[in-house]
């Protein structure tokens, strides 16, 4: 049963914001790219922060350039800073793609940004490979500017012979996702195309000596192959259609697309290893079946701990509502699910994979996290589940706090933490259940060693 | 080293260059600046401020990105730690925002009572043509609250106007407080008074500093703006002195006050022994008597001999090491190479974000030969640094830290995101500490760069 909140459509103010801005989704997509930067056509603010914020959550280096604008650039346009600023990349990092995105400010005096670019792409025969993306960030959230920013880069595709391969569109997850769903692929025997693909540039080796731009990545000659590809998976129950990378591709270059949900929980995985057993031709590895008999075994020992307790989840929507899917399978209520994101979908995605819940799940859009932790008071959670910013609340609340997404900046692993597929669950299902227990220990006046 | 050639003056090395540092540039289009904005620059400096409510005008990244990320500490209400935005989103931009920022000042002035609100501009208002500065007026009217306008729209500067926009947002407070006790003198009758300014109690230093102060015999009136309170600040013009740490931000702000007020003000560090030391004893000598003087000696001897066997004995392990340091400003730069100095380290680079010619020249008198130096760097030039002078340790900012990582490189925070005190004497030997694990610490023998480097040196 879902009741659905909406943020009051006339709020003045944003107390501790659940979401962030539409630029960070962009630079994320970006440096999935290989050998590939990023220009943030604004403030230098915004690149810095930017930067500040990912390399806290990720521990990796991470360059953003910056147009830096002044107040003339802001009076007469943008285009000589940009340009500037393109050259100066090239020169420094030689990528062979520059992604550029816009932020509140370019988009605010109407920079046209594509025609800077063709301009561009004329002055210099030998430039890189520029792809634009707007991001205002006065619209939607980062959730928004890394689709639109992937949406963007599979503008570089195009169409020609077919190829026996697949496009796999992993949403924002982590670089240990991204490295198992390439396993699960290769596994099956599947040749792919992942976009994007910073599993290794955003948690890379230690390095013997340094480099401008870290490797790993989707390779630019793979992404223009991406128009010829037999079929595209996307991961995600709320993608805007608008700025859905699988829809671009059918449309453009009709590559037929799978959309299935973020592969938390047995039965969502179980879509993503359907779709993949019907694409490859082959049957499920064995390695996969005892990962998933293993995970239903483990429910079985857990389940006590486990039934009628309350979570609260609250992040970016499509992760939101996989982990309301893979809690309702193991008997938790996710009693309050939120995100701050606003676009009507959130609901009808947790009726979808949550079908049999009978206690109510508030569905609530456009939050932050002082309405959060008014809900979350009421609802009286046992634990809450999501990243480092509900932290005050956990606290406040005194209920285990899980980690998962984006940004974890209270704990090392945060580019580590696995939450796809049937070995993501397991990890997050030990993690909660001993999340509980410690609870359990922490408060009993016994202090039991044996639970 | 490849430098872009618009920067090439602005790297110095000792001894081999001719002294013409150019800085207090903008950033180069293109070029991975480790600076920030304006907005960034003001909000750093009164984001400790704990009764006030802090609202950031605009799209809900500058607010996002800022909220709780400093470890400014209070003694008392923590709104400072809660991130307010008026996350425009784009019927504002076309209708303006005016009639939200209203309404959400309301909202939160009836919701937590605070002492003051600041309303932060950031880019986009200034493009859209918001009036903030008579919305504040008129709430400030309405609530009886100081409401403060910050002009920090993010591209009208650098950092540094950002610090100038928030020293002229506390100049509106400054000299508005009620109490009628004598100028000078505090209100229990304290002749020795002084407000300090730049320290923004990271890990509880401000308290660790005014208790010495305290100990000595001088009252602290107000603390700008670590633990920071709305009616100190107000009532700041009743110091006889102001100490600067952070010159950088707040030289400004005690330049004002001299004109308003007429109080002097002194240059102060409270990083390392001997600038601790120093600036304790040039606020006693500014306000003579030999029983102050001798209390401050007194204080001082205590305290460095509480500390000094114990930083002997990091110093063992860590003479000879060689150090980088990139930071904010010009004046932590200088403290640090004393302070790595006393533990035996020397600075091999040292550069800043926002350093002006005065201070790069006196950290040229400052350092051994050879040393660069170097305004604004970015990741590609520090780490070619980083590589060809072979540290053991570099100082700086989250941003810098892989950088270093990466390398195989020990690794300091000094930046306003730590958690542990480093000012006073006290802190010397945190700071030690910090140091010594961070350059002694087992795992860079893992690192390849340091294998290659010991295979070199057995292969002679």
């Amino acid at each position: 049963m879902i009741v659905t909140h909406q943020a009051e459509s006339a709020k003045a103010v944003t107390i501790n914001a659940c979401k962030l801005c539409s630029p960070l989704g962009a630079c994320l997509a970006f440096r999935g790219i290989a050998n590939s930067m990023t220009v943030l056509h604004g403030s230098q603010g915004c690149a810095t922060y930017i930067r500040r914020y990912i390399i806290s959550h990720f521990k990796e280096p991470m360059d953003i350039a910056s147009s830096s604008f002044n107040e003339s650039t802001a009076i007469f346009g943008g285009k000589d800073n940009l340009l500037t600023a393109i050259r100066n990349v090239a020169a420094q990092y030689h990528p062979e793609v520059i992604g550029v995105a816009t932020t509140c400010l370019s988009e605010t005096i109407g920079d046209d940004i594509g025609s800077y670019i063709r301009e561009y792409s004329k002055t210099d025969s030998r430039h890189p490979e520029l792809v634009a993306v707007t991001t205002p960030g006065y619209q939607g959230t980062h959730r928004d500017g890394f689709q639109e920013a992937i949406k963007a880069v599979c503008g570089l595709a195009g169409t020609g012979t077919p190829i026996d391969q697949v496009n796999l569109f992993p949403g924002f997850v982590s670089p240990a996702d991204l490295r198992y769903l390439k396993e699960i692929l290769n596994d099956f025997g599947l040749a792919f195309v992942m976009l994007p693909d910073y599993s290794e540039t955003l948690d890379g080796p230690i390095w013997s000596e340094y480099m401008a731009i870290p490797p790993g990545g989707t390779p630019l000659s793979l992404i223009q192959s991406m128009g010829r590809s037999k079929a595209s998976i996307e991961l995600g129950r709320i993608i805007n259609p608008k700025n859905s990378a699988a829809q671009s591709l059918n449309e453009r270059c009709r590559v037929p697309g799978y959309s299935i949900g973020m592969s938390v929980g047995v039965r969502e995985t179980d879509n993503l290893f359907e779709v993949l057993t019907q694409l490859s031709g082959h049957p499920i590895p064995d390695k996969y079946r005892q990962e998933r008999e293993r995970l239903i075994d483990s429910y079985i020992d857990g389940h006590k701990y486990l039934f009628g307790k309350k979570a609260v989840i609250y992040g970016e929507a499509d992760l939101v509502v996989g982990l309301a899917g893979f809690l309702a399978e193991i008997g938790v209520i996710p009693i309050l699910c939120a995100s701050g994101e606003e676009h009507g979908r959130l609901a009808a995605a947790l009726a979808e994979v949550a079908p049999d819940m009978s206690s109510p799940m508030h569905a609530y859009e456009g939050a932050d996290f002082s309405a959060i932790t008014i809900q979350a008071e009421k609802a009286k959670p046992d634990l809450i589940i999501g990243n480092s910013k509900g932290y005050a609340m956990a606290r406040q609340l005194k209920v285990p706090l899980v980690r998962v997404g984006f940004p974890v900046h209270d704990r090392i692993d945060g580019a580590r933490i696995l939450h796809l597929g049937y070995r993501g669950t397991q990890q997050l299902f030990d993690r909660i259940v001993n999340g509980l227990m410690e609870q359990q220990q922490n408060l009993s006046p016994v202090g039991y060693s044996y639970i | 080293m490849q430098i872009l050639e618009e920067r090439k003056h602005q790297v110095f090395r000792k001894g081999s260059d001719r002294f013409e540092m150019e800085c207090n540039k903008r950033s180069l289009a293109g070029a991975v600046s480790q600076r920030a904005c304006v907005f960034c620059g003001s909000r750093v400096i009164l984001y400790p401020i704990a009764d006030a409510i802090h609202l950031v005008h605009g799209p809900i990244g500058c607010a996002a990105y800022t909220w709780d990320i400093r470890g400014s500490l209070s003694s008392g209400p923590e709104l400072h730690r809660l991130s307010f935005s008026t996350d425009l989103s784009e019927l504002d931009i076309i209708q303006g925002g005016e009639t939200k920022l209203r309404r959400a000042l309301r909202e939160l002035i009836a919701r937590y009572q605070p002492q003051a609100a600041f309303v932060y501009a950031t880019c986009i208002v200034g493009l859209i043509g918001d009036d903030v500065a008579a919305v504040c007026a008129q709430i400030s009217r309405e609530t009886g609250i100081p409401v403060i306008a910050v002009e920090s729209e993010g591209f009208k500067g650098t950092k540094k106007d950002g610090y100038r926009a928030a020293c002229e947002a506390l100049l509106k407070l400054i000299g508005t407080g009620t109490e009628t006790a004598d100028p000078g003198r505090s209100s229990n009758g304290c002749e020795y008074t002084l407000n300090i300014l730049g320290d923004f109690n990271l890990a509880g230093e401000v308290w660790l500093i005014s208790d010495y102060y305290r100990r000595m015999g001088i009252e602290v009136v107000a603390t700008l703006t670590g633990d920071g309170r709305i009616d100190r600040i107000r009532a700041a013009n009743r110091a006889r002195l102001n100490l600067v740490q952070c010159a950088g931000s707040m030289i400004y702000l005690a330049q004002r006050m001299e004109e308003l007020y007429g109080i002097p003000y002194q240059r102060v560090s409270y990083f390392g022994i001997e600038d601790m030391a120093e600036s304790l004893y040039n606020a006693a000598r500014f306000f003579g008597g030999s029983e102050l003087l001798a209390r401050t000696r007194e204080l001082v001897r205590e305290e460095i001999g509480a500390v000094y066997p114990r930083l002997l004995e990091y110093r063992k392990d860590l003479n000879g090491k060689k150090a980088a340091i990139y930071v904010g400003g010009g004046f932590k730069a200088f403290s640090l190479v004393k302070a790595l100095r006393l533990l035996g380290m020397k600075t091999v680079l040292v550069g800043t974000q926002t350093g002006t010619t005065e201070d790069y020249r006196q950290l040229r008198d400052l350092c051994d030969p050879d040393t660069v130096i170097v305004d604004d760097s970015n990741p590609l030039e520090l780490a070619e640094f980083l590589t060809e002078s072979d540290v053991d340790l570099f100082i700086g900012g989250v941003k810098e830290r892989p950088i270093a990582y990466k390398l195989g490189i020990g690794f300091c925070d000094h930046n306003h995101e730590r958690k542990e005190a480093l000012a006073g004497f006290s802190g010397m030997v945190n700071f030690a500490r910090e140091v010594h694990s961070s350059v002694m610490s087992p795992v860079w023998r893992l690192a390849p760069r340091r294998n290659r480097r010991s295979r070199e040196e057995s292969n002679g």
